[in-house]
């Protein structure tokens, strides 16, 4: 018998999905490739732009990085998978990641956590029903020196109390960072769906 | 001694706007890199090795020592610097990038120069997000000064500085993970040889420094290799900043030279400030938790780069010291280490990918009250078996790991047998079939 040859050159991921990535954020990530010598090297900063874009890194987009870079998609993934803070999952608009190391512990970090927890009515890796709020754990998060310590998207919180907790999170503003920021990684702003349902210019 | 010290590589921390180009050049900032563009990059390279500039971010190796490996012939040079500190509890580059982001950029210069770079990657770590915006923005501005770019200070050398962001992982701090990561891979270590300065980035020379090895620089070509070489005892030279974090009175980083004990850093009125109120120091990790563990009665230990080797730990590290308390419960802080390390490792090596998820699951059980006596002994078996000196992993990390879990359960056995004994009957059977 003949043995069924497997056709392993059309993408199964994606194959039929509409494009997760405008061409803005195409461009972005075409703004690496002269810092690089190679098109591999810009998959970290790539990863970085789809994750400011979508809020995470999808299958579809990971598809679509691996051929805007020329690698194979199992090597975006592969790398993708590694680090993480590469989310493969949506999250919520708000990501709180609570430090665990050692100073935050002995200093009443898994308190504030507990608090947090409670509050949200969340447990780690989980996002609220409204989509405002995801939880999760990260080693040191080198503020030590006010621990416990914890980030609100890119805000970092220091020396927080349990009895502090419901303030902060009540903040509209809680996620807003003091300095001047740099839009170096920063994408155009889709909105998932609503961004990839938007009709064809023209 | 330390009376007369005089912050070098913290001047400009609490200084209104510091991180701005402006008031770092009023404050003699951008004199050192006009003065070494002038000189060779070989009398640079001499000068640092003179000066005995030992790596800042942990094994200690002379910096200028590594610049002399890159090959003579070669034609591209690359310059990484590592910003990514992920050692618990050291915050010590995030306070130099923060404040003073213009004193790492003129190191990068200088250290670029003196390699022959013509592009500097600044790896960031990914939790690192308002000293991005902050350095990038330096960098703009460095950019836009001309002192960064085509034709640096208007001379013939150019030089292109890029930050490169992680994304979240321990591993990447070690120089060829930290490679693997700007390639855009997974940040697994290479095996060495080669090292990187043969063949690192795209496989060409690369040199990768600390950022806070690379903020000294300026200060030695500024100062001098005799200025720098007389601070602090002979095999430890040039002013190092310590963090001091728990609970302490004044959690922070603070800068000295090398003869200071963990003592000092405790309890000196311009650094630690001593204990809070009702506080005793139960036991210190003096460098970073990879070192090891002191006890309360070991904390005359100097904090240089040979004495903690007297004390049975893995090195200076980091010095970046924490204390925990006596109302610590020991396990808690065996588990905690443990988790580190099992949830960091990059899995590339069996013993160590197995070893510290194992070391973490019996550091659990005991901690949950659950353990047993003989599970102590386990942990240390494991721990002496697995690392680099036993040649047995590509990297330092399995190392890192098993030094505070054998130091912990060494100087701490008696309270943890204490514990294990003192817990109630049945906890043991119950985890142990939970488990089968």
């Amino acid at each position: 018998m003949a043995w069924k040859a497997i056709d392993r050159n059309t993408p199964v991921v994606g194959a039929d999905a509409e494009p997760a990535l405008s061409e803005a954020v195409r461009e972005k990530i075409r703004s690496f490739f002269d810092r690089y010598e190679t098109k591999r090297a810009v998959l970290l900063p790539a990863l970085h732009v789809v994750q400011d874009a979508l809020g995470h890194v999808s299958w579809q987009a990971m598809v679509e990085v691996a051929a805007l870079l020329e690698l194979p998609p199992s090597d975006v993934i592969d790398t993708a998978s590694f680090y993480t803070q590469y989310w493969t999952h949506p999250k919520g608009r708000k990501v709180i990641t609570v430090c665990r190391s050692l100073t935050c512990e002995v200093m009443g970090g898994p308190a504030v956590l507990a608090e947090i927890k409670k509050q949200l009515g969340i447990g780690e890796h989980e996002t609220t029903p409204d989509g405002n709020y995801s939880l999760m754990t990260e080693e040191c998060l080198a503020g030590c020196d006010h621990g416990p310590c914890m980030l609100i998207n890119e805000k970092m919180h220091k020396c927080v109390k349990p009895a502090d907790v419901a303030k902060i999170l009540a903040d509209p503003d809680n996620d807003r960072i003091d300095s001047e920021r740099s839009d170096l990684f920063d994408a155009p702003r889709m909105t998932g769906d609503a961004a990839r349902k938007a009709p064809p210019p023209g | 001694m330390a009376d007369s010290f005089e912050p070098v590589l913290l001047r400009n921390v609490g200084v209104e706007n510091s991180t701005a180009l402006k008031v770092y050049e009023s404050r003699g900032g951008y004199r050192a890199v006009r003065q070494a563009l002038k000189q060779t990059p070989g009398e640079i390279t001499e000068e640092v090795k003179k000066a005995n500039l030992r790596g800042r971010g942990g094994a200690g190796f002379p910096a200028g020592v590594k610049w002399g490996f890159l090959p003579p012939n070669r034609t591209v040079t690359l310059l990484c610097v590592n910003g990514d500190e992920s050692e618990p509890p050291t915050f010590s580059n995030r306070v130099l990038m923060e404040k003073d982001p213009h004193q790492l950029i003129e190191g990068v210069i200088i250290a670029a120069y003196a390699t022959q770079a013509r592009i500097a990657y600044i790896y960031l770590r990914g939790e690192f997000h308002e000293q991005f915006h902050i350095l990038q923005k330096a960098i703009d501005e460095a950019y836009v000064a001309g002192y960064l770019g085509k034709r640096v200070f208007g001379g013939d050398y150019s030089l292109e500085c890029y930050i490169h962001r992680g994304a979240g992982a321990y591993v990447c701090g070690e120089e060829t993970g930290l490679i693997e990561s700007i390639e855009g891979k997974r940040g697994c270590p290479r095996i060495k040889p080669p090292f990187p300065a043969v063949e690192g980035v795209f496989h060409r020379p690369t040199v990768v420094n600390n950022v806070e090895t690379i903020s000294c620089i300026p200060h030695i070509i500024e100062r001098g290799a005799e200025w720098f070489a007389g601070v602090g005892p002979q095999h430890s030279t040039g002013p190092k900043l310590f963090c001091i974090s728990g609970p302490v009175n004044k959690p922070g980083c603070y800068e000295a030279a090398m003869d200071i004990t963990v003592r000092e850093l405790i309890e000196r009125e311009d650094m630690g400030g001593g204990m809070q109120p009702a506080r005793k120091v139960k036991a210190v990790f003096p460098g970073g938790v990879s070192m090891g563990v002191l006890t309360a009665d070991e904390l005359d230990m100097k904090m240089d780069f040979d004495d903690p080797q007297h004390y049975g730990l893995l090195g200076l590290g980091t010095a970046a010291a924490v204390v925990i308390d006596q109302d610590t419960d020991i396990r808690i802080v065996l588990r905690n280490v443990a988790r580190f390390f099992g949830t960091e490792s990059c899995g590339q090596c069996t013993q160590c990918r197995e070893g510290t998820a194992w070391m973490y699951k019996i550091a659990s059980r005991i901690a949950d009250g659950a353990g047993r006596i003989e599970d102590l002994d386990i942990l240390l078996d494991t721990a002496r078996n697995m690392g680099m000196m036993p040649g047995l992993s590509i990297c330092g990390l399995p190392d890192g790991a098993t030094y505070p879990i054998e130091t912990i359960v060494k100087k701490f056995r008696s309270e943890l047998e204490d514990a294990i004994r003192a817990q109630p009957d049945g906890r043991v059977e119950s985890a142990m079939s939970a488990v089968n």
